[in-house]
């Protein structure tokens, strides 16, 4: 565990050099947040096409919860707005809970599934909810900076 | 001195100091030294911030204080002169229900001036060529320095919408978001920019704004209303004239309230009406769903009744702010298209812009350093780059005169240029008026910078290789400059 991690560190501190595939938005259900399902073709070779809509899917399930207008988010908005919005100083909002169980799914799939792949899923939350950023990283060989050669060897890759 | 050290490997021991083969013992230091920016002094949209970027408004705030000064003084006449007299006389609920609704207009004012409306942050460089990719195979052709407008079209609900490009954010605006050009930025759910309130309102705001308009609306009737309850009550004992004497508050109170009162009023039973049918500001002026278009136009956001649509404006989720104000600017993350106010920044290295003396010394150092290799790396990128858009690399920087910078990369000749090929992340440059760059703002013309003909910016780099020829002729010089410019793009 702590040497993927490791290794997901390094892949985060070398984003700079990898090729990205972008998943955009998809709007035909109106401005909720939602990802396109759609397998990008350049993602092919490095990972099957299941797990990484799976992952889309749930991601795209757990933002529709956090915008679902039900019984909730309506007194959370009412209490809000009795208190003058000041509760919001003791409590986070629905929305910012599941954000963070958004980022910490991504975290958890990122350690699974994709760094061993050579790639790496970014936040949609850092990109201004637009894309889901994939960061493929190649294969350099035997250069020195090989981090991608290191994280599918899954051994500690040095500097 | 330098060039020797490092042109003979046997003498590095001694110029360990200043080696940078490991890059990160040097920057560790560097970082506890340097204090960080937060995202807010690095922000590319016209706005102000305040309170270390926990407030955010816009560039003009004239009207807003003139908001507050109106409402303040009208209040605080209302609370001084007529308030004892009605309390006595009629009843102490007034004063109370006064203060109440003075509260709530105060808070609702300062929640929609001062919170983000739903700003989109803008495309960072890798986001921004991928698009450009996208749609240069898309348009088959890049030919031309104007091309044909961009827009997406999707269907929702049924109903098909065209998404537009923004070419300052360089990105396909989501439905409903709009660009503001008074703040330069692309907004979600863009209402309106609103000058009394010094801020844009959009999707965050929006709730806000219409409960600020409404109790606004219902102050200014109150005010209104017991005021002249208060002048007849005295009229009814002193006469009118005297009554005016005694109270000549009222008379200020009464004129504010009743220009007040119909645009507010107004505002009011407007915006209702937009929200019951949930419709921007907008999109209602430009009659985006009004069937005068066609038979079959209709809103497709719209939840079909009148109660769910006020609801969902009004009491659903808060998304949260997507530009995270206070947050740490990440030295290695990409950053977007820089800031228009005229902070010089330059991505991966400004962090290095609040170095010590040391620091310039070695920056100085390197200034040099990058200054006499510059014309041997322009050999390379004639090779190199042979599409037209580069947004993020910096081929041909340096202080040479002629070179015109593919991609747009500005160099002052006070900073350090970047010769950086190692870490690409360098933004580029849309809005800035340098006297050596020959291409538009994005305002001016459509066409980003990386959309230019290969042509020109090649052109002038064979004019200076070739006056450059017979150094680049020494095979040994070749090298150790070669070695330098190592040294100096850590």
């Amino acid at each position: 565990m702590s040497t993927e991690f490791h290794n997901l560190q390094e892949l985060r501190h070398s984003v700079s050099v990898a090729t990205k595939v972008f998943i955009q938005r998809d709007y035909s259900q109106g401005t909720t947040c939602r990802f396109q399902t759609k397998f990008p073709s350049e993602l092919d070779s490095r990972i099957e096409r299941t797990l990484l809509e799976d992952t889309v899917k749930t991601l795209n399930s757990y933002y529709a919860e956090a915008e679902k207008m039900g019984g909730q988010s309506y007194m959370e908005g009412c209490l809000a707005c009795a208190t003058a919005y000041l509760i919001f100083l003791c409590m986070e909002t629905r929305y910012e809970k599941m954000l963070k169980k958004i980022s910490g799914y991504i975290q958890e799939q990122n350690e699974k599934i994709y760094a061993p792949r050579g790639l790496l899923l970014t936040d949609p939350i850092e990109r201004g909810m637009r894309v889901i950023e994939v960061s493929v990283f190649e294969d350099r060989g035997s250069s020195g900076s090989s981090h991608s050669s290191s994280v599918s060897s899954g051994g500690i890759s040095q500097r | 001195m330098l060039q020797l050290g490092v042109a003979e490997p046997m003498r590095e021991c001694e110029y360990s100091q200043i080696s940078t083969r490991s890059s990160t013992p040097m920057e560790t230091p560097y970082k506890k030294r340097t204090p960080k920016k937060r995202k807010w002094q690095a922000f590319p949209g016209r706005n102000k911030f305040y309170c270390n970027g926990r407030i955010m408004m816009a560039r003009q705030t004239g009207v807003f204080y003139l908001t507050l000064v109106l409402i303040l003084i009208t209040s605080g006449l209302f609370f001084t002169f007529d308030c004892p007299f009605l309390s006595v006389q009629l009843t102490p609920a007034i004063p109370v229900i006064g203060g109440v609704l003075f509260v709530f207009v105060l808070g609702t004012l300062f929640r929609t001036s001062f919170s983000d409306p739903g700003v989109l942050p803008r495309a960072t460089p890798d986001e921004a060529a991928d698009l450009e990719r996208q749609i240069d195979v898309a348009n088959g052709s890049s030919s031309g320095y104007r091309p044909p407008p961009r827009t997406k079209e999707v269907v929702i609900n049924g109903q098909t919408v065209k998404l537009k490009y923004c070419f300052t954010c360089k990105i396909f605006r989501p439905p409903r978001a709009s660009h503001c050009s008074l703040c330069d930025n692309c907004v979600e759910r863009f209402d309106h920019h609103c000058p009394w309130v010094g801020n844009c309102v959009g999707k965050r705001n929006y709730r806000f704004f219409y409960m600020f308009i409404l109790s606004l609306s219902f102050l200014t009737i109150f005010i209104f209303a017991f005021v002249i309850t208060h002048v007849i009550l005295r009229s009814h004992r002193q006469g009118f004239l005297n009554a005016l004497k005694d109270t000549p508050a009222s008379v200020l109170e009464v004129v504010v309230c009743f220009f007040s009162v119909w645009s507010i009023v107004g505002l009011s039973g407007f915006h209702t009406y937009l929200i019951s049918s949930n419709q921007t500001t907008n999109e209602d002026i430009k009659g985006s769903w009004s069937s005068k278009r066609g038979k079959d136009n209709y809103n497709p956001y719209s939840h079909g009744n009148i109660f769910t649509n006020c609801c969902a404006a009004l009491c659903g989720p808060l998304p949260p702010s997507l530009i995270d104000r206070r947050g740490f600017v990440q030295s290695d993350t990409p950053q977007p298209t820089p800031p228009t106010n005229g902070i010089t920044m330059y991505g991966s290295t400004q962090s290095q812009s609040h170095m010590c003396v040391q620091d310039q010394c070695i920056q100085s150092t390197k200034f040099v350093l990058q200054a006499a290799a510059t014309p041997l790396m322009q050999s390379e990128p004639v090779i190199l780059t042979d599409e037209a858009s580069l947004p993020g690399r910096t081929s041909l920087g340096g202080p040479c005169s002629g070179a015109l910078p593919l991609g747009g990369q500005p160099t002052p000749p006070t900073s350090t240029p970047n010769l950086s090929c190692d870490n690409g992340m360098l933004p580029t440059r849309n809005d800035h008026s340098e006297a050596h760059h020959h291409f538009l703002t994005p305002e001016e013309a459509p066409s980003p910078p990386g959309m230019l003909p290969c042509g020109s910016p090649l052109g002038h780099s064979h004019t200076i290789q070739g006056f450059y020829n017979p150094a680049s002729q020494d095979s040994l010089h070749e090298d150790s400059v070669r070695g330098l410019v190592k040294l100096s793009s850590v």
